[in-house]
């Protein structure tokens, strides 16, 4: 098991989650986050002078997903969430141990 | 004439309670803007009452009001007040201080100017509406004011009605925010329909209620007076704004559910269509008002909606097509029973006034389109009207103004 763990763009959310549904994902946790990527936030111009707004607002998913399907997974986040301009998020993807459903108590990949 | 204290005092309060409109209507959009955006979008409506406030005083009355020319537009004698003060004008409001009639008008000219910018929101350099906003002003209401207020104005002279500005404020900015908006183009993903849900509903309502209250100076005062006529504004008002929330509401329930949002934009749609009427017609035919507006209104919304304009906020569903049913509908049922300066309508056996009051609304929807969208061009041309792509991403809060609508280390 793996977490994919998706930081974008907050107007991408609603295309990501359907890709997502479509893989059959439907199981997912979003975050308002703030942020910065290499470029420290972004220059903005004030009249004759530069300045750079710092951490921006950005949505994180959180989805556990079974091995094989990481890269189905991640391909179709990255499909979802594209502008090709500065800004367009990260993706981390991250070992999980165990995973336990606290309704039934069943765990492991019958539990993601 | 001579001053008349319980008139005075009555203006005064209206002029007050108009005023507020403004602050109301800076809530009412917005809350309904992403909150990336909110600031920006209070600051549209507010920053009218400082740059309104002054133009007004310094040309605006005497353009709008000043001794009739040719029936365009008044002359420059009150320019920078001079010969307004404590006694009454010798044309307009023979019974309060010209100064009172002087400053509950500007209040008019603050809020029209600050509809326009519903259609803008999210999206327009700040300078650029300022510009917008000084040559609008100054070229659309002013004149359009002096048409139908202005003793000589040739809407007034032809017979037109308009009580409190259905015409001369609903319908000039509602139909001057469907012209900028189309020149201005649609916000950033507008079209790829990304979700661009309101970030505040409870204060849309706050907004809207403050509208409410404050529409009886806007109604009750154009009576420039506080006796009968001002009562009969009244009561009109708030029937047409109550019949319009409720069959609002209940057509967003056959549709979906019932919707705060539906009550809250139902009650500012009646409350626009009772505008020009109110004064003319029986208070009972507010119903038929608000019901005929809120069915209107609601349908031209869901029509916009599926059009590829970004009207953003919807100023030209509610106030343009709002404004010109109700100064059809003044033609249909006003009356000389209640003011002996009005007209008979439709119902009362004379079909005409409902030609004449549609001269006035073809009129203004012509002149406030056309001039809306050549001045949008000169601005465009000289300062740009939009803002960049990475400033829309980030927001007008921060990248027009510097500042956000809520603290701390996230967001």
């Amino acid at each position: 098991m793996k977490k994919v763990e998706a930081i974008i763009r907050e107007e991408k959310v609603e295309r990501v989650k359907s890709l997502l549904e479509d893989l059959g994902y439907h199981g997912m946790t979003l975050t308002e986050v703030s942020g910065r990527g290499r470029q420290r936030g972004i220059p903005l111009k004030w009249g004759s002078k530069e300045y750079r707004l710092d951490f921006l607002p950005k949505m994180k998913i959180e989805v556990v997903v079974i091995d094989e399907d990481v890269s189905s997974v991640v391909n179709a986040i990255c499909k979802g969430a594209k502008t090709g301009e500065i800004g367009d998020g990260k993706i981390f993807v991250i070992p999980i141990e165990n995973a336990i459903r606290v309704r039934t108590g069943d765990s492991g990949t019958s539990a993601v | 004439m001579s001053i008349n204290n319980a008139n005075t005092a009555w203006m005064l309060v209206s002029s007050a309670l108009v005023l507020f409109m403004t602050v109301g209507l800076a809530f009412f959009y917005g809350g309904l803007v992403r909150r990336k955006n909110f600031l920006s979008t209070i600051m549209m409506s507010f920053f009218c009452l400082g740059l309104i406030g002054v133009l007004w005083v310094v040309y605006g009355y005497t353009l709008a009001f000043g001794p009739d020319k040719a029936g365009i537009i008044g002359g420059l004698n009150f320019f920078g007040l001079i010969g307004v003060g404590q006694s009454p004008s010798a044309t307009y409001a023979q019974t309060i201080p010209q100064l009172a009639f002087m400053a509950f008008q500007g209040m008019f000219a603050v809020i029209t100017v600050a509809l326009i910018t519903g259609a803008v929101v999210e999206r327009i350099k700040f300078s650029a509406l300022m510009l917008f906003s000084i040559i609008w002003f100054t070229i659309v209401y002013l004149p359009v004011a002096h048409w139908v207020w202005g003793a000589g104005g040739w809407l007034n002279k032809l017979g037109s009605l308009d009580f409190a500005g259905g015409t001369v404020v609903h319908i000039a900015a509602g139909v001057s925010a469907l012209s900028l908006a189309v020149l201005l183009g649609p916000r950033k993903g507008f079209k790829e329909k990304e979700p661009m849900e309101p970030g505040n509903i409870p204060l849309v309502a706050l907004g809207a209620g403050i509208l409410w209250f404050g529409w009886f100076g806007f109604n009750a005062g154009s009576a420039l007076t506080s006796g009968g006529l001002a009562t009969s504004a009244f009561v009109a008002t708030n029937l047409s704004a109550a019949t319009a929330a409720l069959v609002w509401m209940i057509l967003s329930w056959i549709y979906r559910r019932p919707s705060l949002l539906g009550v809250v934009t139902g009650a500012v749609a009646g409350l626009v269509a009772i505008t020009p009427a109110a004064g003319f017609i029986q208070p009972i035919m507010a119903i038929p008002i608000g019901a005929g507006v809120a069915l209107l209104c609601y349908h031209m919304m869901i029509f916009r909606s599926k059009t590829n304009i970004d009207e953003s906020l919807d100023v030209w569903a509610v106030h343009g097509m709002g404004g010109t049913w109700g100064a059809i509908a003044t033609g249909i049922f006003c009356t000389t029973a209640v003011n002996a300066a009005g007209k008979q309508g439709l119902i009362y056996g004379n079909p005409k006034q409902v030609l004449i009051q549609l001269i006035g609304v073809v009129a203004v929807w012509v002149f406030a389109f056309g001039m809306t969208w050549i001045i949008g061009k000169f601005v465009d041309k000289v300062i740009g009207l939009r803002v960049s792509p990475a400033e829309e991403s980030v927001g007008l809060d921060i990248s027009q103004h510097g500042e956000r609508a809520y603290g701390g280390n996230l967001r």
